[in-house]
């Protein structure tokens, strides 16, 4: 087994009996992207000199020695930080964010640039600008998205785990079509300073990963208060590998009868209520829940979503970084065309999608209307999470779709984030982890499912243990794809 | 509104956002943004009246630091990602005659 295909756990083994150097992980993760990322793409570059470099000021710590892939729209000093966006094809971001510096305190070396959809916006990861990433169980078919590429490079084994943001199911639904770990922290957990926003009252980093113990490991280290954000809480960060010890018997989980209605896959349903009967015979107890406005949440994400997007997104000018269109012959003219030649076809709709929905005269009837169903949302989940310690269900009720075959109707895709958009909303936290493989009617060969573990805010903890728990006594997440 | 969806400016909406859009551009988003608006009319049938708005999920209020001087972006490093730079300075095109 090559180091690439090794989890941090692991290597965390090899590495403190000195059987080998961080050199040569970095060197086993290059020659894995060498040898496979040609068809994955989920690489937009890969730095191994300064890779190197960083090795040698490495003094200790959880995650000392370990190469971490980042997506693409996280500020990691003197590399490209370039969101797969034409608008910054040249911009190397001057600054740590606040995870990456984490990362670098407990000894992490951020390793490679993450593929993704354009500005996180989107879940097949067919926007990004400079090139599709493919799923590494049938490469016809989507990874998922937005952190299209951070999922396909760990489940492929080019990358022993990476960071990606999760939006409206960003991390999540990747993780689930590529048949890895991800979680997406509580609103507040993790400092969102340094990473491109995108919608900032949903947007959230965490980690994608091999195992739920190496999620624990990656969120603990990127965990805690930060003073450049002050919408992250400076609550304790517990020890989230030690949290995952012990049995889930008498725990209370819900399912949702509105995450098993139309429109799922049958295979996908079978497949969750199947974990379902697992963790009762793990010892817990699975009970019905209700969540009345999941139908809404659909509707109320994307208009909350855009309306932030718009307003973020319109630091892209042309002034201070990126693209500036060369024909402008006055300054508003300047940001029009820079824009317009700058970003894809998504980005532009939901710029203009967001800046309708706060429009004077529409600002009531849209955005405002949205911000108090967000509310009942909210409700719906503080009020499920007084009976249940944690909710499950499907990630998404879909299976990953041939590449290009929604392209066309950005609608439909929308539709399909109506299992994880609702924890954004609500701000609470989720994880994603395999829970079998199906075999699409359109297709030969085995995609993997996801299973979904949503929890009140801050309990991480938690999540991850029944994740562990349900993780240790099955065999899905053993599986790799068959890569030539 | 109506069946087809609410009215729908979108040259006045693309120049709301400073974003040039082309005749083929208008052709491909106007359905595609009536298609979704369409679909948010779906909100109206939900009660909201008392509802209070929620803009963050887990509200902090007033969230303050000492006032103290710490260093920043050197401003070269500032510059360095700038299109065009002069002086220590963003350079755009002229804005007042």
């Amino acid at each position: 087994m090559s180091l690439a295909s090794q989890t941090i756990k692991g290597l965390q083994t090899l590495l403190e009996k000195k059987e080998i150097q961080p050199k040569e992980i970095i060197d086993s993760v290059a020659e894995a992207a060498a040898v496979r990322d040609g068809a994955i793409g989920g690489y937009l570059g890969l730095d191994q000199e300064l890779a190197h470099r960083d090795a040698e000021e490495i003094s200790g710590g959880v995650l000392a020695g370990i190469p971490i892939g980042i997506k693409d729209l996280l500020n990691v000093k003197g590399q490209p930080c370039g969101c797969a966006s034409k608008i910054l094809s040249n911009y190397i971001a001057p600054y740590d964010a606040t995870s990456i510096a984490k990362l670098r305190a407990s000894g992490g070396i951020p390793f490679g640039r993450a593929n993704m959809d354009e500005f996180a916006m989107g879940s097949s990861n067919e926007n990004s600008s400079i090139k599709p990433v493919h799923n590494p169980w049938d490469l016809e078919r989507i990874p998922g998205g937005s952190s299209g590429g951070s999922a396909a490079i760990v489940a492929a084994d080019e990358a022993i785990a990476a960071l990606g943001s999760d939006t409206g199911g960003s991390i999540r639904q990747p993780a689930a079509f590529c048949g890895c770990v991800g979680l997406k922290p509580t609103y507040g957990r993790v400092s969102r300073f340094g990473l491109t926003a995108f919608a900032s009252s949903l947007d959230q980093i965490g980690p994608l990963t091999k195992t739920v113990e190496d999620a624990a490991i990656l969120l603990g280290a990127i965990s805690g208060g930060d003073k450049n954000d002050s919408t992250c809480l400076d609550e304790s960060v517990p020890d989230y590998v030690a949290d995952l010890q012990g049995d889930i018997k008498g725990m209370k989980l819900g399912m949702p009868k509105e995450f098993f209605g139309e429109g799922i896959d049958p295979a996908i349903r079978a497949s969750v209520e199947e974990a379902a009967k697992q963790f009762e015979s793990l010892g817990a107890e699975i009970v019905e829940v209700s969540l009345p406005h999941t139908e809404q949440a659909v509707a109320v994400y994307y208009i909350i979503a855009t309306a932030e997007a718009s307003a973020n997104l319109a630091r892209f000018d042309g002034v201070r970084y990126g693209y500036r269109a060369p024909d402008a012959e006055n300054l508003g003219e300047q940001y029009a065309k820079s824009r317009a030649q700058g970003f894809g076809n998504e980005v532009k709709l939901r710029i203009l999608l967001g800046t309708y929905v706060l429009s004077s005269g529409y600002y009531d009837a849209y955005y405002l209307r949205a911000q108090k169903l967000r509310t009942l949302i909210r409700q719906d989940f503080t009020s499920a999470f007084e009976t249940v310690d944690a909710i499950i269900g499907p990630v998404s009720p879909i299976a990953p779709f041939k590449i290009g075959e929604n392209a066309s109707d950005p609608l439909a895709m929308y539709l399909a984030d109506i299992y994880t958009i609702s924890a954004n909303l609500a701000g609470i936290c989720g994880l994603s982890l395999p829970c079998g493989y199906m075999t699409p009617s359109d297709g030969q060969r085995e995609l993997p499912i996801g299973l979904q573990i949503l929890g009140a805010p801050f309990d991480e903890g938690k999540v991850l243990k029944l994740g562990h728990n349900f993780e240790q006594s099955t065999e899905w997440h053993q599986r790799r794809p068959s890569l030539g | 509104m109506s069946e087809q969806g609410p009215a729908f400016d979108l040259s006045y909406v693309a120049n709301l956002a400073r974003l040039e859009l082309s005749e083929e551009d208008v052709a491909m988003f106007e359905p595609q943004l009536q298609g979704i608006l369409s679909y948010m009319e779906k909100l109206d049938a939900i009660d909201v009246s008392g509802i209070e708005p929620t803009a963050h999920a887990n509200p902090v209020l007033n969230v303050t630091r000492p006032d103290e001087v710490c260093p920043s972006l050197p401003v070269e490093e500032a510059l360095r990602n700038a299109p065009k730079s002069a002086n220590d300075q963003f350079v755009v095109p002229k804005v007042v005659e």
